[in-house]
């Protein structure tokens, strides 16, 4: 979040790069200073490669393993990837059970992506335009973000009491006579899930696009205005094409976050709901680890082509 | 101040106000409904007022042992925190160099913060599986005793699920290093090592406490993240279990209000680090304010 407009260095030497004094410093290196940034990154690196790269690595050559009951077997088949896909192709058009899970995920995707959209949009928007001391616009943001830094979990079963058959909504639902007997579908069931996702995720939109907005150079729209756009061309026009890279970064999170979800659509969902991450959970379980390798693969494959397809037109590096 | 607010600031007032209710709101209902009476259930109303519930839930749900989920995941949020805070304060420092590999370690980074988390906790079991299957490999082959005898796994809380916490954790707080510094003045630096600081010194006693604040931030997100953390967690703790991952499995099987004490309990943890780190914050602003600093200001 950008929060500090007040400081003396504010635009101008931001990234460092533009830094005059950078070049005069270079020359005046000696030798063990040269080597600095690299043992200062090296404890990070060694974390990322040891618990990000080689567990990637790990999963794609497992997926290619043999197993039995007891272990994996280090033999290349292609065999796991075949029984992902079996009866895809020749069950068609009826849907096997990889794809109707997929298809089940990907509508959660649409659905939480656009409701997280509109509400974080709506919602930076208000922040960012109409609230005008940065104290305030610093508070309301967090009481945004608190709750992220508390248990999802925590944050699902709360919606017990509320949604449950004796919960808030039915016995008011029952108390105004609009239905006669206890709606069941509100909790553990699709709506539960997109209701908990709404929940967990709005602030991961909220943020990125927040920080976008927040750097948006207020003339602009006084520009717009004075030049005769009206409240809505003003939005569509100026404001959410300037909140461009906000919108994309707060896609990315909230899609990989639905797309790799196994525990709200478990809890939610009172487990009977198909996810692909609950599938590479339950394998897990049955220690059926290169059939759930070879599912975490495709898993990867489609979320990395959805974010590829997000960040062609953004640069992360230049929002921070 | 006094210019009038547009009729379009009040609609989206109330929007607001409504997703503040709806983000609140539910917690709220589990909070207090913790404190139901004996014969209290799942849902409103409250059948009296007791402890009754945080009292079950101490003397033990079913066979799962809360207090040392709870021990588990205090110590590995605290190990995690301060892991975060100097990798995240170190790399911070070497990005503002230019060195060979820095933007192929960002997109790692990036990549591990939107990888789903399933697939690395996935990836880490695997990865630790293969560790474990090449040393007892290797104990047959040598016949060396020690292994055959007392190897089981390299899994476990402090190896793989520390690894697992810190892939999560370490992207927030590069990605707060990056905040900070790109809009840390290095004059101040410079005009350190102009007046003869060496270059610890300079960090110790002008970087470090201009950006302490941004660190306090760091540190926050290290705790409560990995405090919460389920998902990378899942395959990737051995036979220890901690906090987040017991609440889990209690959701399916209880239905007192056992579950929503504990839920206030871990929430209580949550709140007490968020005031507590909120509270230096500001304590350290309103200091420097006083002395008329405003560096690093608001960067949390």
């Amino acid at each position: 979040m950008r929060l500090d407009s007040g400081l003396p260095d504010g635009g101008a030497v931001a990234g460092g790069s533009a830094y005059p004094l950078r070049h005069i410093k270079k020359k005046a290196k000696t030798s063990p200073s040269r080597w600095r940034p690299y043992w200062q990154a090296a404890p990070m690196a060694l974390v990322f490669f040891v618990f990000f790269v080689l567990p990637l690595v790990a999963a794609l050559v497992v997926s290619f393993w043999r197993y039995n009951e007891y272990s994996i077997i280090p033999a290349f088949t292609l065999h796991n990837y075949f029984a992902v896909f079996d009866g895809c192709i020749s069950g068609l058009p009826s849907l096997c059970t990889t794809f109707s899970t997929y298809l089940s995920t990907l509508r959660f995707c649409l659905i939480v992506w656009a409701v997280t959209l509109v509400l974080g949009f709506t919602i930076a928007y208000f922040l960012a335009f109409h609230i005008r001391t940065l104290t305030m616009q610093l508070v309301l943001a967090l009481v945004c973000i608190i709750p992220f830094w508390t248990s999802d979990v925590i944050r699902m079963i709360s919606w017990i009491p509320l949604l449950g058959r004796n919960g808030l909504v039915n016995k008011a639902l029952l108390g105004l006579g609009l239905v006669s007997q206890p709606v069941e579908w509100l909790l553990y069931s699709n709506f539960a899930v997109t209701i908990a996702f709404v929940h967990l995720l709005t602030a991961f939109m909220i943020v990125p696009i927040l920080n976008s907005m927040l750097r948006i150079d207020k003339s602009l729209i006084e520009a717009a205005r004075d030049a005769g756009a009206k409240g809505w061309q003003v939005l569509v026009h100026v404001v959410v094409p300037l909140s461009k890279t906000g919108i994309a970064i707060g896609s990315i999170f909230v899609i990989t976050m639905v797309m790799g979800d196994f525990v709200t659509i478990g809890v939610m969902g009172g487990q009977q709901i198909a996810s692909v991450g609950k599938e590479i959970n339950v394998e897990t379980g049955f220690l059926q680890f290169p059939i759930a390798a070879a599912n975490a693969v495709i898993l990867l494959g489609v979320v990395l082509g959805i974010i590829y397809g997000l960040t062609r037109f953004i640069d992360i590096r230049k929002e921070l | 101040m006094s210019e009038k607010r547009p009729a379009s600031f009040y609609w989206l007032a109330l929007v607001f106000a409504i997703f503040v209710l709806f983000l609140y709101g539910p917690v709220i209902t589990i909070l207090v409904l913790s404190f139901q009476g004996p014969e209290g259930g799942l849902t409103l109303p409250m059948n009296g007022f007791s402890f009754h519930w945080f009292a079950e839930l101490w003397k033990g749900i079913g066979l799962i042992d809360i207090s040392q989920g709870l021990y588990n995941s205090l110590e590995l949020g605290g190990l995690v925190m301060i892991l975060t805070v100097v990798m995240s304060l170190m790399a911070g420092l070497a990005f503002r160099y230019r060195f060979r590999g820095s933007s192929m370690l960002f997109y790692t980074a990036i990549g591990s913060l939107i990888m789903p988390s399933i697939v690395v906790s996935l990836g880490i079991a695997l990865e630790f599986r293969i560790v474990d299957d090449s040393i007892k490999a290797l104990g047959d082959s040598f016949d060396i005793g020690w292994i055959e005898d007392n190897y089981s796994t390299a899994l476990g809380m402090f190896t793989s699920g520390l690894g697992a916490h810190l892939s999560w954790t370490l992207p927030f707080g590069l990605l707060i290093m990056f905040a900070v510094f790109n809009r840390f003045n290095r004059a101040y630096e410079e005009a350190a090592r102009d007046l003869g600081a060496s270059a610890w010194q300079t960090i110790r006693f002008v970087v470090l406490p201009m950006i302490a604040p941004s660190l306090v931030g760091v540190a926050l997100f290290g705790f409560t993240l990995s405090w919460d953390e389920l998902a990378r967690s899942s395959q990737a703790m051995g036979s220890t279990s901690t906090l987040p991952i017991e609440l889990q499995a209690l959701t399916t099987t209880v239905t007192t209000p056992a579950i929503y004490a504990l839920g206030t309990t871990t929430t209580a943890i949550s709140f007490l680090v968020i005031g507590m780190a909120l509270a230096v914050i500001f304590i350290v602003q309103r200091r420097r304010r006083r002395h008329g600093s405003d560096a690093g200001q608001g960067l949390v």
